[in-house]
């Protein structure tokens, strides 16, 4: 592991950390504009933490060490998320150490994690949560798992550095099957990232939640660090998206110049992924939890379709 | 004199763990002496037998022929790498798990700890023989000595009738299953010798069977050991006997003895018939998804702990069933690099399995003990009064999970690698098949999150649903100490893949003719790459220190920039204050999501309440579709067949009479000679 390959490396790290808040404060700024409100600051996700920080912890008297430790379980294993995407460059020191299959599990583990928090006090909704999380999740892991491997056929290699740089630098060959992956994608991160149709991150009705259920009985810095979690989670996912289906303009190497040039086109790409969110989660409305099953399941569907049509059309043996 | 060879070792084991049991017998009711002396002394065998299974590994098959038995027909002994690495499964599974039985049994539960003691001991040494076995009589002994020793382990609280029930459930499935297995063996001698017949595993591998005998004892294999396994149809008694048995039993059936069918599957597959053929594994491999399927479906439906687990065992078997169906497809191709990679996924999944699944079987134990309650409705929160058994099961929980950075996240990744990079089959067929395949594992794998999350959450977490729940005591440092050990192996076995892919390889070595070995990544022991570090690497080791070390900083930061306050307060739940235990999910309401998405896959017997209700009641039974379709119609067949053998028995001597000369006379005319 050279210095530079580090450095580059603890800057991806911080600049997730930076970016991530400032993410979904544009998408909600987006919302807002496009459904005639006024829109709040853009950085009103950092006062947010800020004033969380400060707050004390208001803790429930059942509340348990395992309900302590999850928010910084779940903040670690976002990090390790956004330190394994490529974002600017695909020469990251930490790219080996998890292939795509391995992410899945990294979120999977801050799932868990989350959810058994949310049954931890004991309460109504709580619980309620860590059910429809763990639902959403078992419907929502195969479908990003089956994009992943259509991704990996397409590449050979199931290393996201290794994916993103083959789609990044080929020649220009349309895939058919990355149109229906891509589709698919969409779909699941949409359910993971607690959006809408799926669930609603600004919804103040409790029996609809999924993610604001699981965090009800959190407070002060516990809180902060979870929703800080949650918008590192969207920034790895919009980051990860950006990558396989848009990967122009990523660093392949460490090229100083082209690292350089690549922080803006992420700014501009994320910008106008924020402004698509924000209107996928304008014209539809939140569905019935138990429409999120077809909806997965499309979701499902379409990748296991782009698998096929990469197996049957595009494989030549 | 010559010097001990490990195969030397693992015999004294044997005998040593039969003098074990045997000294129970000394002072039957002393529980003291039993527990506190000799289940650590079996420990140590354990540990000390694991270390010779280890230091086997890697090298020359060793044989032995023991002159016990029949005349003429001596137990033929071998130690080779597959032998020697299941061996290793069996002690160091059976380490933790003896320490912790040190602290478990007690006083007045079922049968006399002497008793317990020479059964327990009398399973470990059977175990050990059924791996050494290298003639299909011995291994057959050995076979039957390891199902009658655990029946009768299940059977210790045999004052309950459930337990009788459950316990001859086993017996029969198991006997099925050593009649598959007898058949297999029979078949596979078939040509030698006429009438004699050598029995020997040695004469096996030489035969030259003609295809249809060779699928012949395939299949039968594959039924009789699948029976042992638990695989779907023959599944049916995992679920009964696991609850029944006591908690250390439960674990070395599903951790280590469920594995010995796993060998015996193995070893009949691609040591004793060499020639494979293709269809054998996309048998396999469709009999393993239907098994994990289920599995994982009725096991988050579950509201008995122990049963939840016994199916989530069923589960992780059906997953090793798909790793061994593509190992064959793959070898009956001559694919040997991906069929190495999918074998070294069975055998990581078998020794990941044998270490969690143990460790949360013992941690239903102490729950069990702590609290009397098997059931999930009436426990919860117990995180409070047992944080060591709580905090060692989330262990146990992630790495059943498949989740990073525990072992059973390297075994799934592994068989997800083998899956991925299946392309390049002969057959388009296959090519389509297998990823859809793959797309099932991974929603088993889902699936297997919701059953643990429900496992954890309605045990340890929430509040308490039962007052009685307070006086809860956690483990005792016996205990404390077998969950430990178990909970250390599965975390190396998460953090450390590559130095145990090196030592499964002489396994793979010796059955596929391939190993890891050559491909896999040697920069160093904290990076896995099975091909090549292009095509896809993991390293657990910086999963785990990135995690820690965020984990760590960030908790240090916040403290430092801002403050560590807390206070305690009454929760908050949106304000509403009817916040008792019976306020959460029940067992049955975490899993409705499951019951109403994969209906058809239960049989569900519901009553839900009426508005006006005085007294409401919902009740919700899941069954076993298995059950109705193909143990009721047999059982009713054989009822009513008796029913008609009965009418013969009138009870009248006279007819009986009758019955006799009425034989005689038919003989006489039918068989003149």
């Amino acid at each position: 592991m050279n210095l530079s390959g580090f450095l580059g490396q603890v800057f991806a790290i911080l600049l997730a950390l930076v970016l991530a808040p400032l993410l979904s404060g544009w998408v909600g700024q987006c919302r807002a504009w496009f459904q005639n409100r006024t829109a709040p600051p853009l950085l009103l996700p950092y006062y947010m933490l800020q004033k969380l920080f400060n707050k004390e912890v208001v803790l429930a008297h059942n509340a348990s060490s395992l309900f302590r430790a999850a928010p910084f379980v779940i903040f670690g294993c976002m990090v390790l998320a956004c330190a394994i995407v490529p974002t600017l460059s695909t020469d990251l020191p930490f790219a080996p150490a998890a292939d795509a299959l391995a992410l899945v599990g990294i979120f999977g583990l801050a799932r868990i994690f989350i959810a058994l928090a949310g049954m931890d006090v004991g309460t109504a909704f709580g619980s309620l949560g860590g059910r429809r999380e763990m639902l959403v999740g078992f419907l929502a892991e195969p479908a990003l798992l089956m994009v992943f491997f259509t991704l990996a056929m397409i590449a050979q290699s199931t290393s996201l550095a290794t994916i993103v740089d083959t789609l990044a630098h080929r020649e220009l060959v349309i895939y058919p099957s990355l149109a229906f992956a891509g589709v698919a994608f969409t779909f699941v991160s949409l359910a993971e990232n607690a959006r809408v149709p799926v669930d609603n991150p600004a919804t103040h009705l409790e029996l609809t939640m999924i993610h604001e259920a699981m965090i009800l009985e959190y407070s002060g810095r516990h809180l902060a660090l979870i929703e800080w979690a949650a918008s590192l989670k969207l920034y790895a996912y919009s980051c990860l998206g950006l990558a396989l289906f848009f990967p122009w303009g990523i660093a392949p190497g460490d090229n100083f110049l082209a690292l350089v040039a690549a922080i803006p086109l992420l700014l501009l790409k994320l910008a106008i992924g924020g402004v698509l969110l924000a209107g996928i989660e304008t014209i539809n409305a939140k569905m019935r939890i138990f429409r999120a099953p077809e909806f997965l399941g499309t979701a499902f569907m379409l990748a296991v379709l782009g698998l096929l049509v990469r197996l049957l059309l595009e494989v030549r043996t | 004199m010559t010097s001990l060879l490990p195969i030397d070792f693992l015999l004294i084991a044997a005998c040593a763990w039969l003098l074990t049991g045997l000294s129970g017998l000394l002072a039957p009711r002393n529980t003291r002496f039993v527990s506190k002396a000799l289940f650590p002394l079996g420990a140590a065998i354990g540990i000390a037998m694991g270390i010779a299974a280890l230091s086997a590994l890697g090298g020359e098959a060793q044989t032995a022929v023991l002159v016990i038995g029949l005349p003429d027909l001596p137990f033929h002994l071998r130690l080779d790498n597959l032998s020697a690495v299941f061996a290793l499964l069996l002690g160091f599974a059976s380490a933790g798990i003896s320490i912790y039985a040190a602290g478990y049994f007690r006083k007045g539960e079922g049968a006399a700890p002497g008793v317990l003691c020479l059964e327990y001991h009398l399973f470990l040494a059977s175990m050990l023989m059924v791996l050494l076995a290298d003639d299909a009589y011995a291994f057959m002994v050995a076979w039957e000595c390891m199902a009658l020793s655990s029946f009768f382990l299940v059977t210790t609280d045999h004052r309950h009738e459930e337990i009788r029930r459950a316990g001859f459930l086993y017996l029969l499935i198991a006997h099925i299953g050593a009649i598959g297995i007898l058949l297999s063996f029979g078949v596979m001698t078939g040509g030698v010798g006429g009438g004699g017949g050598d029995y020997s595993f040695a004469a096996m591998r030489t035969q030259d069977l003609a295809p249809f005998w060779s699928s012949a004892a395939f299949l039968l294999a594959l039924a009789g050991f699948g029976a042992k396994a638990g695989l779907v149809p023959l599944h049916v008694w995992l679920p009964e006997a696991h609850p029944a048995a006591p908690s250390p039993v439960s674990a070395m059936m599903s951790g280590v003895m469920l594995k010995t069918a796993i060998y015996g599957l193995l070893r009949v597959s691609f040591d004793l018939l060499h020639t494979t053929i293709w269809w054998w594994g996309v048998v396999a491999l469709a009999v393993g998804l239907v098994t994990a399927l289920f599995g994982v479906l009725y096991a988050t439906v579950q509201n008995d702990m122990k049963r939840l687990l016994a199916y989530s065992s069923i589960e992780n078997i059906g997953l090793i069933a798909v790793g061994i169906g593509l190992t064959l497809i793959f070898h009956a191709y001559r694919m040997e690099g991906l069929a190495a990679l999918a074998m070294t996924a069975v055998l990581y999944h078998c020794l990941a399995h044998a270490g969690f699944k143990s460790l949360l079987f013992l941690c239903t134990g102490s729950v069990l003990h702590a609290t009397k309650e098997r059931s999930l409705g009436k426990l919860g929160g117990l995180i409070h009064p047992m944080p060591w058994v709580a905090w060692l099961a989330l262990a146990g929980v992630i790495a059943s999970t498949g989740l990073p950075p525990l072992s059973g996240f390297v075994s799934e990744w592994l068989l997800l690698q083998s899956f991925l990079f299946s392309p390049g089959l002969p057959h388009p067929w296959l090519n389509m098949v297998v990823p859809v395949a793959a797309a099932l594992v991974v929603l088993v794998a889902a699936l297997a999150g919701f059953a643990m999350v429900k496992f954890y959450g309605i045990i340890f977490l929430g509040q308490m649903r039962e007052p009685a729940l307070k006086d809860a005591h956690d483990a005792g440092p016996w205990e404390r100490a077998g969950l430990l050990w178990l909970t250390l192996v599965t975390l190396l076995l998460g953090v450390l893949p590559s130095p145990v892919i090196l030592g499964l390889d002489a396994a793979t070595r010796q059955l596929l003719g391939a190993g890891l070995a050559d491909t896999l990544n040697q920069q160093g022991w904290w990076m896995l790459a099975p091909i090549s570090d292009e095509r896809a690497s993991y390293e657990p080791v910086v999963v785990l220190v990135t995690i820690a070390v965020t984990l760590l900083l960030a908790r240090w930061l916040v403290r430092r920039l801002f403050h560590g306050r807390v206070r305690r307060s009454a929760p908050w739940d949106c304000g509403y204050h009817f916040e008792g235990p019976r306020a959460q999910d029940t067992a049955e309401g975490f899993s409705q999501p499951i019951r109403r998405i994969f209906e058809p896959g239960f049989r569900m017997q519901r009553h839900f309440p009426a508005a006006r209700d005085k007294h409401p009641v919902y009740r919700v039974k899941v069954e076993d579709h298995f059950w109705y379709w193909c143990y009721a119609p047999v059982a009713r067949l054989a009822d009513r067949i008796s029913a008609l053998i009965v009418r013969l028995q009138g009870g009248r001597i006279a007819v009986y009479l009758m019955y006799s000369f009425v034989t005689l006379l038919l003989l006489l005319l039918v068989a003149r000679p």
